[in-house]
């Protein structure tokens, strides 16, 4: 028998002995531990701001810690960073490369960092001493484009890659300190918890990963999905996560147990999932689609109790503050309709303006 | 620490990678799928009162209402 045969054969063997291990533990279902349980109420979110100012498709969104600023990537080479309660832009950042794909807001508050198809992650001091935003840093080292970065603090950041692969990078020397490979497609983004210590990433290869940022390894493997995982978000307490996918659903995978524990679908809904966001207690998930649709699903229930609609476009992303007030999505479209919802909450667009710029 | 590129690995490299991942994988401890439902439940229910988009809130404790009051200049 050559070694590819015995290898694949070991493999099969391997896989087999986990499903069994995954059933040996599946006692119970969540649709039968939460039968007794009501579906939420319908969800009717009310847009409160939008966030004007990009001349392109905006690609990505993330939330500072402090719930008031957030950032935002467009392909009109611009990151922003903006004042969610006044809608004022704090900062107008000018990117070298267009083609940005990523950004992230550093916990402290300090930095932002994006990167895209020049296949680098660019880190940019908020902070400077002459009020000036400058580049810090430039991490190349990826030899393919740059789908996802995230700040474990001011000195560390995890970047995902169309490489396959992860990187943790050390930020003051510029190096690369982890590499984090097993994904055998490309790397499409990436969620890290509260702890830090630990990351997931979702991949092309219709799979997502837990991996321990000191060691490297890839603890635990999640399959199901039918298509590439675009999207992946933690829920909130940081034992499962939650995933998006080409192949229309979402998923929630529980860590501790090692599995799926239930499937977000529905017949009518036929496109990929591009982002998505837990609400702070994980009851609501929140999941923009290539339809131009938002949709609210109860995470217990498996039902959709609303949907955000008003998009012109693909929404490409979408987070959720970490106080739970807003939610905030971004979108390839060119301008806003105006609408009203009636109802409760906070929801922020992000959107390309089509009149003049104006700073 | 180099990178990895994954374009240069062999069928029989990527066959020796997914082995051994396995082995690790295959080693989990897991936990019963019922003590995880209900943790994931009572998490929930510990925090969806503070849930804004949830339960909404008052229009006069929300931050991001519209500011009134004062004049436009144009």
């Amino acid at each position: 028998m050559g070694e590819m045969e015995q290898l694949r054969k070991e493999a099969e063997s391997l896989k087999d002995q986990i499903t069994a291990a995954r059933k040996a533990v599946a006692d119970a279902t969540l649709p039968d531990t939460v039968s007794s349980t009501a579906v939420v109420g319908r969800v009717q979110l009310k847009t409160r701001k939008t966030l004007r100012g990009h001349l392109a498709k905006i690609y990505a969104m993330h939330w500072a810690t402090d719930a008031k600023l957030c950032v935002s990537a467009s392909q009109d080479g611009k990151l922003i960073v903006w004042d969610t309660l006044t809608t004022n832009k704090v900062n107008a950042i000018p990117l070298k490369s267009s083609w940005v794909m990523t950004c992230a807001y550093a916990p402290s508050g300090n930095m932002v960092a994006c990167g895209g198809l020049d296949n680098m992650c660019s880190i940019y001091n908020l902070k400077g001493k002459d009020g000036n935003v400058k580049v810090m840093r430039e991490l190349a080292a990826h030899t393919g484009y740059l789908s996802c970065c995230r700040f474990l603090s001011d000195s560390e950041i995890i970047t995902s890659s169309g490489d396959c692969t992860c990187l943790l990078w050390d930020i003051e020397t510029g190096t690369q300190k982890t590499t984090f490979a097993g994904h055998l497609g490309d790397c499409m983004s990436l969620a890290v918890p509260g702890d830090f210590k630990t990351f997931v990433s979702g991949a092309c290869d219709f799979t997502a990963k837990l991996w321990d940022i000191r060691d490297s390894n890839c603890t635990h493997t999640f399959s199901g999905h039918e298509s590439d995982v675009n999207a992946i978000a933690f829920f909130p307490n940081g034992n499962a996560v939650i995933t998006g996918s080409d192949d229309a659903t979402c998923k929630l995978f529980d860590l501790r147990s090692d599995q799926e524990l239930i499937t977000y679908q529905d017949s009518s809904i036929m496109c990929g999932v591009t982002s998505i966001a837990p609400s702070l207690s994980g009851r609501l998930i929140l999941a923009g689609y290539d339809d131009f649709n938002v949709n609210i699903w109860d995470s217990l229930k498996a039902e959709r109790v609303g949907v955000l609609a008003g998009h012109d476009n693909r929404v490409s992303c979408i987070g959720v503050s970490t106080d739970g007030m807003a939610c905030c999505t971004g979108s390839w479209d060119s301008f806003l309709p105006s609408f009203s919802f009636k109802g409760q909450d906070n929801v922020m667009r992000l959107c390309k303006q089509n009149k003049q710029q104006y700073l | 620490m180099p990178v990895i590129n994954v374009d240069d690995l062999t069928d029989l490299d990527k066959a020796k990678m997914e082995v051994t991942q396995l082995k690790t994988e295959v080693k989990l401890e897991r936990a019963k799928v019922s003590k995880c439902c209900e943790e994931v439940m009572e998490y929930i229910q510990s925090l969806v009162e503070e849930d804004t988009l949830v339960k909404g809130i008052a229009e006069d404790k929300n931050p991001f209402k519209d500011l009134k009051g004062g004049c436009v200049i144009s």
